[in-house]
């Protein structure tokens, strides 16, 4: 049994990330506070009313609104943070590529959720697979730790690379769930946050700047050409700043997280609270001498194609688990995959299954089964 | 049938309003402090006032990695016996394994009412009436965490006095002293009923 420690407490998803929020304590928090809210604001609110954080909290009259007051005071150089789900995501799509191409560094805590119709908040990644286009860096989380942690590693990586970020955890599954966590202490949190330095801020008003003018052809191309390039930065910066986290909390993030698969030839790819429940599978079927593993998907965007190629190239299957569509294409995971292996001239066997839509439940026994080659189904229903 | 068998998984079964959450809520913050480990976590469903509710609770001295709901309890907690007519209590319950009960009626009843409702439980029934006990010690049916009592005598997976101890952390500012050490009371009858 582990010894008693003050920093080993028990918290939902959203309440880990809320605790992680109140560290980082942002300038401003605009927010729209009902469903498909979480309980990520309401714990936040908490805070600022107890006076626990000098916040801004901007009530506003919709998601739309919520993460054009973002774009306001991120430009205006205020570190800023906002949360969301499902309809509320959707809703602020527009705001999203407005929020990358301007370079703002504001970090988005998602509790991934389905869209409608018909209508329905629970758990999948259909709204941030939406979003995957929009060139804001995706972070997953499997459990409230990563949750707690990546929400500080968010921070931090959008503010390096000048690119905003969502950090996403499991609708439900992790955001209303209590999981044990370690959290760091608040100074050595500040520390490894720092001082937001802005670049170009409107509130400077001796330097006076322009944002989001009109670009015609002779410049918008450049412009996405240069976001593109922040986007690949990303990968170095990562990796610095895991490093760094690291260093105070001894809990190290990779790109993604491989889990048995030295000489594994069956690896498995997925992202979120899947993950952990097929640990448990995994560690059951290596016992009976399966070659199995788990490949878990950290850093979505950008995408690792080469690290993960690298991993995969000497299984003999592979099995993509997504809990989204892209309806009339592949399963966005599965896709990006499917391109890492080729783009390696790699050619695998790889299989798709689509699990969870819509907050269904996945059981360690349905992993088993695809796994044993028992279960051949696309649809895990 | 069991997946990890060192990890003790309860389910409560109870109506919308009830408090099961708070009660599961109780009892992981009590094991956190013994320095287990604990997954807590509703059925995610529409929460309607009134209506059945299953929330899951899982204890164990390792890191818990699995995110499935419970398939398999240990010990089954029922806060309100007129859902013996609607859920499968029992369900996956062998004989070795509790369900404990709140409720007036005798253990052979209860069995009889799931056996009658197409369920078979050759296990322990532990019944209790811990509306009876919270009316008279608190004087308000509060039988979510009076049969927290009950549950550590049965199950003896947290100490009593951690419960005591997060009982008064969560509820002291929000009911008062007055009303916790009454509650505590309730509790503690509970745990010492045979």
């Amino acid at each position: 049994m582990e010894k008693k420690n003050k920093n080993n407490i028990a918290l939902t998803g959203g309440a880990a990330a809320a605790e992680a929020l109140r560290q980082i304590e942002p300038d401003v928090m605009p927010i729209y506070p009902i469903t498909p809210q979480t309980p990520i604001i309401e714990t936040y609110a908490k805070f600022q009313a107890n006076g626990l954080v000098d916040t801004e909290i901007i009530r506003v009259e919709s998601e739309h609104s919520a993460i054009s007051a973002a774009v306001g005071a991120s430009a205006a150089g205020a570190r800023t943070v906002t949360a969301t789900s499902s309809q509320g995501l959707a809703l602020m799509h527009e705001i999203l590529y407005i929020t990358s191409g301007l370079r703002l560094p504001i970090l988005l805590v998602i509790s991934a959720r389905a869209l409608s119709a018909p209508i329905n908040i629970h758990g999948d990644h259909s709204d941030v697979m939406g979003a995957r286009d929009s060139g804001w860096i995706q972070l997953f989380c499997e459990n409230a730790q990563e949750a707690y942690d990546k929400t500080l590693i968010g921070m931090k990586l959008a503010e390096r690379v000048k690119m905003p970020a969502m950090v996403i955890m499991d609708g439900f599954n992790t955001s209303h769930s209590v999981e044990n966590l370690k959290t760091i202490d608040d100074q050595k949190v500040k520390k490894f946050i720092g001082e937001l330095e802005p670049v170009n801020p409107l509130l400077d008003v001796d330097n006076p700047v322009t944002y989001g003018p009109v670009a015609l052809q002779n410049s918008y191309f450049e412009f996405r050409i240069d976001e593109e390039k922040a986007m690949q930065e990303v990968f170095i910066e990562y990796e610095k700043i895991a490093q760094d986290f690291e260093k105070i909390s001894h809990r190290k993030y990779d790109y993604f997280e491989t889990y048995q698969t030295e000489g594994a030839e069956k690896i498995m790819v997925m992202a979120g609270t899947s993950a952990g429940t097929a640990k448990v599978v995994i560690n059951k079927l290596r016992k009976q001498g399966e070659k199995v593993g788990i490949l878990k998907i950290n850093l979505f965007r950008p995408f690792p194609y080469q690290e993960i190629a690298e991993v995969l190239k000497d299984a003999q299957e592979i099995i993509v688990l997504d809990r989204a569509q892209s309806i009339g294409s592949k399963p966005p995971i599965y896709s990006e995959v499917i391109s890492a292996l080729f783009q390696a001239k790699k050619l695998k066997k790889v299989k798709s299954c689509v699990y969870g839509l819509g907050g269904r439940d996945l059981f360690q026994k349905q992993i088993e089964d695809i796994l044993t080659g028992k279960n051949q189904e696309h649809y895990l229903t | 049938m069991k997946y990890e068998k060192d990890i003790f998984e309860i389910i409560f079964f109870a109506r919308g309003g009830q408090g099961a959450k708070t009660a599961a809520e109780i009892l992981a913050q009590s094991a956190v402090e013994e320095g287990k480990f604990v997954q807590s976590f509703p059925n995610f469903g529409p929460e309607r006032s009134g209506a059945p509710t299953k929330t899951y609770l899982r204890i164990s001295d390792q890191p818990i990695l699995t995110h499935e709901p419970i398939v398999d309890p240990d010990v089954v907690v029922v806060l309100d016996d007129t859902l013996l007519g609607s859920q499968n209590v029992s369900d996956n319950l062998d004989r070795r394994e509790a369900l404990i009960i709140n409720s007036k009626f005798s253990s052979e009843k209860i069995r009889t009412i799931i056996a009658e409702k197409g369920g078979k439980f050759e296990g322990k029934i532990y019944p209790i009436d811990a509306d009876g006990l919270s009316l008279e010690i608190i004087g308000q049916p509060r039988p979510n965490t009076v049969i927290l009592g009950k549950f550590i005598q049965v199950t003896e997976v947290t100490r009593l006095e951690s419960v005591v101890k997060e009982f008064r952390k969560i509820f002291e500012e929000k009911i008062g002293s007055e009303l916790t050490t009454k509650n505590i009371e309730a509790v503690e009858k509970a745990y010492d009923e045979i």
